[in-house]
């Protein structure tokens, strides 16, 4: 009996560490889950000033509270149609290794929702949509799908391709 | 005992005794007969002895204790420096530098014994005494003092009589004396292993002052508070108590080594001042002429020793470099938050608001000169980097067996604490590039009527905002032609283009990723990665490097490198919308050219100005803005120079000058050299800096 208590509390640690949180955000139709432990701050759409030369998906650099930080399109990194700034574009500050912060613009922030990892579907098609590289699976909220992005591979320099 | 907390302070101080060691043996091996230098070798040996006996460290105390029996041979003129002796010297002093080493990566010194180099320096010991351990002109005075012992004790040395006393302090004396105190000269000598000094003092202060009276004490008491005495001191006692039962109180503290308790005789030429050493008992006048001599000349040396301390760690303090970073980026906000005032004033643009503006020339004021202390603060001399250098090239000159000396000098010059941490790697390269291949062989120096040693020089200096630094040799220079062959061997360049190539462009190729003009691959460098390395690490740190030549004359390599780092003062520019800012320091003037002065030069956009052709830059080309300068007739032209090349940058408005805090864009987004990082304008908006020197 010991034993079945244990492996029940065990299963119900492991259920709980596997739920993250992830900020669900909109780009086009569709929606996106960003995990949320990496996110550091989300503010509005402000003046961004271009760097010549950088790579086409980095906008340039905003000033975040007295630091540069680096702003990406996520539509363009991904392969999709160029933002169209409005009312609810957004851009998402994330925080990566030694400290580096890196924006992403996103066209609106929808809600916060717990995916459990292990739920994940994994994307069997390969439709030749450069977005497939950067998706850790696929989620079901209810009726909504959640393409769930790897945050890692969006900063890292693709030499996959 | 817990010896860990001063493990950091172990860590320092062995640095700059090894540091010592190596300067003053490459002196020693220059001038054998220098006793000042042999005196300071000395001294250096026996705190690093201590500091590792009080540390744990068995084996560097074994290795330092008998390099320590060597010196102090050399001092006593038993042994004669030869170039033998230094070499395994300095094979000492870098097994001590592995320790060290060690100790900080693993907090241990390691298991090595470095047997070799104890069994070389017992060799070399024994072979100058002839295994005899008192040579017959030793006087037993100098044997008794200055033999060490295996524990590396020096005798106590008692000092009591060195305590000068004035007219009223001598009154006093006599009054306690006739109420019948006895007054007692006491000298402690605190153990070689005592941390807190002065803590120790003060027990035995304590301890004393429940029996009696502190008359007086050497040094004073602030001092020894302080902890500005070695392991001794002296006092003059006033008390009831006798001789000995007042050693029982002393001895009653621990870590007291020794201890002399003597009644004390007022010594009798107070008049004439403190000059001459008061004379109180017989001991030390029959100790003889040897051992006052000794210790004055010890006495002075110690005195030396810390005046010299005073004039360069003198009132510092040791700060942790991310309290000062710290420091410093509140700095940077403060500068941004002027600027958003700077920049609101001039919006008002309201005239009677004097009162307003004197305010915040006020600020801009306060804050400029506070930017300027805390830069001050992180500044280190260059000599921290460049110190070890003569020593590299001793060892060079031996495995080459190549005569050459390295002069160096500005080694005072200061640069930012990031930047001297990165420098070294550099300008060792360059200098073992120099002593490889820049200078001959000794045979074909003097076949080219040379001298036949080889010269090596590091000069450092500050130029304006730029700390430059040249290494120089007077070898046989750069064959230009020899660049082009292997450039064309290599495939980095064709035939055609080697041609037309001027001199200037075919050095630059040395810096080309796996270009090694070396014939054959030495141990020392020359495996193909140098130069290009060596550029890279400069440019890294905002810096920039050039060759320049003469075949049969030498070579110069000049390091160019921003004396700060993280605030300029800059130009602010428009080009076409948007905002650039141009570092001050590489600004010569600004011009207004008529559109009709352009030239074409190989295709290329020049200026005449004064007599000088200067090339042109377009920014809003380079920097991919679009670019519509129909119908302009006047270009604002801004003159840049990187060392002595010159260019012209194309803007096309100024804003003026400002003062930027420089920050980096970020690792992952791409960063083209020419943008040197970003800066916030007092409105909060981004404005990238232009990195001159990746432009020119």
């Amino acid at each position: 009996m010991d034993n079945n208590m244990a492996e029940r509390i065990e299963a119900l640690g492991s259920k709980v560490e596997e739920k993250r949180q992830y900020i669900v955000v909109k780009l086009g139709n569709e929606q996106f889950g960003i995990d949320i432990s990496l996110i550091e701050n989300i503010v509005r759409m402000q003046r961004i000033t271009r760097v010549p030369k950088a790579q086409k998906y980095y906008k340039g650099v905003i000033n975040l509270r007295g630091d540069v930080v680096p702003v990406m399109s996520m539509r363009i990194r991904m392969g999709m149609e160029p933002d169209e700034y409005t009312n609810t574009t957004r851009i998402i500050i994330a925080k990566f290794e030694n400290n580096a912060y890196v924006g992403f613009i996103v066209d609106e922030v929808m809600q916060i929702v717990n995916i459990d990892e292990n739920t994940l579907e994994k994307p069997t098609f390969r439709n030749q949509r450069s977005i497939d590289n950067y998706l850790m699976g696929v989620a079901k909220d209810n009726d909504t799908l959640i393409s769930v992005i790897n945050m890692n591979m969006l900063v890292e320099e693709e030499e996959f391709q | 005992m817990d010896t860990s907390q001063y493990l950091e302070i172990f860590i320092d101080e062995t640095r700059e005794h090894v540091q010592s060691l190596n300067e003053h043996l490459l002196i020693l091996e220059k001038e054998p007969d220098n006793k000042d230098t042999i005196n300071e070798i000395f001294r250096a040996a026996h705190s690093l002895k201590g500091m590792a006996g009080t540390m744990g460290f068995e084996r560097m105390k074994r290795l330092t204790h008998d390099m320590e029996n060597v010196f102090q041979e050399i001092r006593n003129d038993n042994m004669t420096v030869t170039s033998k002796l230094v070499d395994i010297l300095f094979r000492g002093l870098d097994a001590l530098e592995g320790y060290l080493k060690s100790v900080i990566e693993t907090s241990t010194e390691g298991d090595n014994d470095c047997e070799d180099i104890i069994r070389g320096l017992k060799e070399m010991f024994n072979e100058r005494t002839g295994n005899n351990p008192v040579s017959a002109d030793v006087s037993a005075t100098e044997t008794k003092n200055d033999i060490p012992d295996t524990t590396g004790d020096e005798p106590i040395d008692d000092r009591i009589s060195k305590i000068t006393i004035n007219e009223g302090e001598k009154t006093y004396i006599n009054k306690l004396k006739d109420d019948g105190k006895n007054m007692i000269g006491i000298t402690v000598r605190l153990i070689d292993t005592c941390i807190l000094k002065s803590a120790r003092a003060f027990l035995v202060f304590k301890a004393l002052e429940d029996k009696g009276e502190v008359i007086k004490s050497l040094p004073t008491i602030e001092k020894i508070e302080d902890e500005e005495f070695d392991l001794e001191f002296s006092l003059i006692f006033a008390t009831e108590l006798s001789c000995e039962a007042v050693k029982k109180v002393i001895l009653g503290v621990s870590e007291i080594k020794e201890t002399i308790v003597t009644t004390y005789v007022t010594p009798q030429q107070i008049a004439d001042g403190g000059d001459e050493y008061p004379v109180l008992d017989s001991k030390a006048v029959t100790a003889g002429s040897a051992t006052s001599e000794q210790s004055k000349a010890g006495d002075k040396n110690q005195g030396k020793a810390v005046k010299s301390n005073s004039k360069h760690t003198g009132r510092s303090v040791r700060v942790d470099i991310e309290k000062l970073d710290t420091l410093m980026n509140l700095v940077s906000e403060l500068i941004i938050a002027k600027n958003g005032l700077v920049s609101m004033n001039v919006l008002a643009d309201t005239s009677d608001e004097t009162a307003f503006k004197e305010q915040i020339e006020y600020l801009e004021r306060v804050t400029t000169n506070l930017h300027e202390s805390v830069m001050k603060v992180r500044m280190v001399p260059i000599e921290s980097v460049v110190n070890r250098f003569p020593r590299m090239i001793r060892d060079i000159s031996k495995k080459l067996d190549k005569k050459m000396e390295l002069f160096m000098s500005g080694e005072e010059t200061e640069l930012d604490r990031t930047v001297i941490d990165e420098i070294g790697d550099p300008l060792m390269h360059l200098l073992r590039n120099s002593a490889d291949h820049g200078l001959e062989s000794n045979e074909d120096r003097i076949k080219a009527g040379k001298p036949e040693v080889g010269s090596i020089f590091l000069d450092a200096y500050q130029d304006g905002n730029n700390v430059v630094i040249e290494v120089r040799d007077d070898g046989a220079g750069i064959n230009v032609e020899v660049i082009k062959r292997k450039a064309i061997e290599k495939g980095h360049i064709t035939h055609e283009q080697a041609e037309k190539m001027s001199d200037k462009d075919a050095i630059e190729l040395l810096f080309r990723p796996s270009f090694s003009t070396a014939e054959k691959v030495s141990d020392l460098s020359g495996r193909g990665v140098g130069l290009d390395v060596v550029r890279t690490n400069v440019e890294s740190l905002g810096g920039s490097i050039e060759a320049k030549t003469e075949l049969g004359v030498g070579s110069v390599f000049t390091i160019r490198l921003p004396l700060t780092l993280a605030i300029i003062q800059a130009l602010m520019a428009e080009v076409g919308e948007e905002k650039y800012a141009i570092p001050l320091g590489s600004i010569q003037t600004i011009e207004d050219i008529p559109v009709s002065d352009i030239k074409f030069v190989q295709g290329k956009e020049v200026i005449n100005l004064r007599g000088n052709v200067i090339p042109i830059i377009r920014l809003r080309e380079v920097l991919d803005i679009e670019t519509d300068d129909e119908g302009i007739e006047n270009l604002t032209v801004v003159i840049v120079n990187k060392g002595d090349k010159q260019a012209g940058l194309v803007i096309d408005q100024l804003i003026g000058q400002q003062e930027i805090v420089i920050k980096s864009i970020g690792q992952y987004i791409k960063n083209v050299k020419m943008i040197g990082g970003a800066t916030i304008l007092g409105d909060g908006e981004v404005a990238l800096i232009l990195d001159v020197n990746a432009l020119v």
